[in-house]
């Protein structure tokens, strides 16, 4: 359990100085930044700017070249991945199980009782929980919502979400981001890298633009194209 | 230390040809194998050194499991690289040795499979080097010379079982070995482990300046304005 | 308490991913079938040469297929980068080592059960020797495949050609092992000599290579 009251004023993650090369290729190239809880912040940039390899250092899947991440007051990420809810582009999921096969067994890993608390999370990100079908056979919006429901099954305070809007209707999307937003405002602090930043034009607290492995600029409004 | 290199690789070449020397003229003519058994003084030390780099290799895979000191790993791929070249040269010359005095090129004995199954072990551990793409690569090879180390009592055990359970030629056959031999093989064993150090150490400084070629580019990639996909 | 549970629902999870789609062990056992077949024109198998070479022959054939099923294991958990939801619970590496271990064990232990029949029809055998001593030989026999198979595979997964690089790192390695089957197998078959001392071996191995698995497998898991 996090301390929400001093969580509050200190940062939530501080990142200083990080590089992580893929051989002579430098993904990330010097990034240092602090982030505040409760807010959501939306990563943009073109492909190739390192949002993805940021986003995966922070759930601790990659290991960082070089500098370090402290996240809820510690920069071992492995000690407080209860804490922390990953959705990646790809979804995570297993095709052959349906949705709640699925959330079951991810529950079992985080030890969590799972029979309710997986309806619960399904029916919140707006599936319906009974489906018996494989998610081979779901639409590619419904899996993006159980990728999503897998992420935010343990109950995380940080979220770090990867495209989470790709290949999904507006309609969706539009439920998605409503959706995050109103966990910000339960106290949850969250990373949308996204390409569809008009999506989150209004809910996003904060822009961050990134570019060529390096946080070029933040800013609280989604600026035009041209003022970059 | 810059001087040194010159100097121990003229020294090495030096001892080399001594022990050439010795091994072809100043050493006695054996009995019945005649001049045939002369390659015994370049397979033996071969082996022992091959065995010596690969002890090496192991103690360096373990240190770097612990402390992940990227030196360690550089010493374990050079020793890995340079045990096989040894080994090769022993099992060449192994065949060499039989085929005129045992009248056959290779034998299931269990000195010559388990060096054969050692070699395999130690070419899939390069193998392994060459194919990885992660940056963890000395970790997973790392763990490999764990798992080769540890299966070569087994190998040697259960080959030895193996084949006494059946019937072969009869090796070696114990007898004393005169003294002039044996001086003229530890000068040998002297002059390869010279050899083989040498190798060691200028492969060692090879892979390190690569390395440092390699984060230099990182470094320069870091720095450059990257160009936009 | 929490190994045991997570292992548990792992290994469930795999069994019925394997129950749906059938990959591994339809694979698996057309491709030994094919080996009992092309071996069996490769000579003429009468009663006795047969129980000279039969040992040889079941687990080389049962070796190229377990690496069949080994290489699913992993590629199942590439395919949406399932694992590496795993990689950021909480769930200890070793439960998914485990898992994955029996997993696999199970399935070359099915192919055992349906494909020796077919060895027995094909080749004419009949065990000369005490043929209860086939069970442990065939339990320590798949348990050291697979223990080794499983952490191989995982570690091919981080390389290059990764399918290619599985049978590289493993066999070399298995070669005592594999020694310990066939000659423990063999002397079953013609009950000609003891297989204990093989047994022994198998179980050593088993033992000093299961230890090392659980002790490696998180670094190995983690290596990115």
């Amino acid at each position: 359990m996090t301390d929400q009251s001093s969580a509050a004023a200190a940062p939530i993650i501080i990142i200083t100085d990080l590089v992580k090369q893929f051989g002579r290729f430098a993904a990330l190239r010097g990034v240092s930044a602090e982030f505040a809880p409760r807010r959501m912040y939306a990563i943009l940039g073109d492909n190739g700017a390192g949002k993805t390899t940021l986003l995966r250092v922070l759930a601790g899947l990659s290991r960082p070249t070089r500098g370090s991440v402290s996240m809820l007051g510690t920069t071992d990420l492995r000690a407080i991945c209860r804490h922390v809810g990953y959705m990646a582009h790809p979804s995570l999921l297993y095709d052959e199980l349906s949705g709640t096969e699925n959330l079951r067994y991810f529950a079992r890993l985080y030890e969590i009782e799972g029979r309710q608390r997986c309806a619960s999370v399904i029916s919140a990100v707006g599936v319906d929980p009974l489906l018996p079908r494989p998610i081979a056979q779901y639409s590619q919006g419904m899996r993006q919502k159980i990728s999503l429901a897998r992420a935010i099954l343990h109950d995380p305070q940080v979220l770090l979400l990867d495209e989470p809007f790709s290949n999904v209707d507006v309609h969706s999307a539009r439920d998605i981001g409503a959706r995050l937003a109103q966990m910000r405002d339960a106290g949850k602090t969250i990373f949308v890298v996204t390409h569809q930043s008009s999506l989150l034009e209004s809910l996003a607290d904060e822009f961050v633009w990134m570019q060529a492995g390096q946080i070029v600029t933040r800013t609280p409004h989604l600026l035009p194209v041209e003022a970059r | 230390m810059k001087r040194a290199f010159p100097i121990f690789a003229i020294l090495t070449a030096l001892l080399l040809s001594y022990a050439l020397y010795a091994a072809l003229v100043m050493a006695p003519t054996e009995k019945t194998m005649g001049d045939v058994q002369r390659i015994f003084y370049y397979h033996v030390p071969s082996a022992w050194t091959a065995f010596l780099l690969f002890l090496i290799n192991f103690v360096a895979s373990v240190v770097y499991l612990i402390r992940r000191h990227p030196l360690a790993d550089i010493v374990a791929a050079v020793t890995a690289e340079v045990g096989v070249v040894f080994c090769t040269v022993v099992l060449v010359t192994g065949p060499l040795w039989a085929r005129p005095v045992w009248g056959i090129w290779w034998t299931w004995d269990v000195r010559l499979t388990s060096t054969l199954v050692l070699w395999l072990i130690y070419v899939s551990y390069l193998m392994l080097r060459r194919f990885s793409s992660s940056s963890q690569t000395p970790v997973l090879a790392a763990a490999l010379a764990v798992f080769g180390a540890l299966d070569v009592p087994l190998v040697y055990f259960s080959i030895w079982i193996f084949r006494t359970q059946h019937p072969q030629p009869v090796i070696g056959g114990g007898g004393s070995i005169d003294p002039r031999m044996l001086h003229i093989l530890l000068l040998n064993w002297l002059a390869f482990l010279c050899f083989a150090g040498l190798i060691c150490w200028s492969r060692y400084r090879l892979e390190r300046l690569r390395r440092e070629v390699e984060e230099t580019q990182a470094l320069e990639a870091l720095l450059e304005p990257r160009r936009v996909l | 308490m929490s190994l045991a549970g997570i292992t548990g629902a792992t290994l469930a999870k795999d069994l019925r991913l394997e129950w749906r789609s059938k990959d591994a062990i339809n694979a698996m056992l057309f491709f030994a079938l094919l080996v009992v077949v092309v071996f069996s024109f490769s000579f003429d198998p009468n009663a006795e040469e047969s129980r000279q070479i039969a040992g040889g022959l079941i687990w080389v054939a049962f070796l190229f297929a377990s690496v069949v099923a080994l290489n699913q294991t992993w590629a199942r958990e590439l395919r949406n980068q399932a694992l590496d939801a795993y990689r950021v619970s909480p769930a200890p590496a070793n439960a998914l080592f485990l898992a994955k271990t029996v997993g696999n064990f199970i399935f070359v232990g099915v192919l055992e059960v349906l494909m020796t029949p077919l060895f027995i029809v094909f080749y004419k055998l009949r065990a000369l020797g005490p043929a209860w001593q086939l069970i442990p030989v065939a339990i320590l026999g798949t348990w050291a495949l697979v223990v080794n198979g499983t952490f191989f595979a995982a570690m091919s997964i981080r390389t290059r050609s990764r399918e290619i690089m599985l049978p590289l790192l493993l066999f070399p390695i298995s070669i005592p092992a594999i020694l310990a089957m066939v000659n423990a197998t063999t002397a079953i078959l013609t009950g000609e000599l003891s297989s204990r001392f093989w047994i022994v071996l198998l179980a050593t191995y088993d033992v000093v290579f299961t230890i090392a698995c659980l002790l490696l497998f998180e670094m190995v898991l983690h290596a990115e």
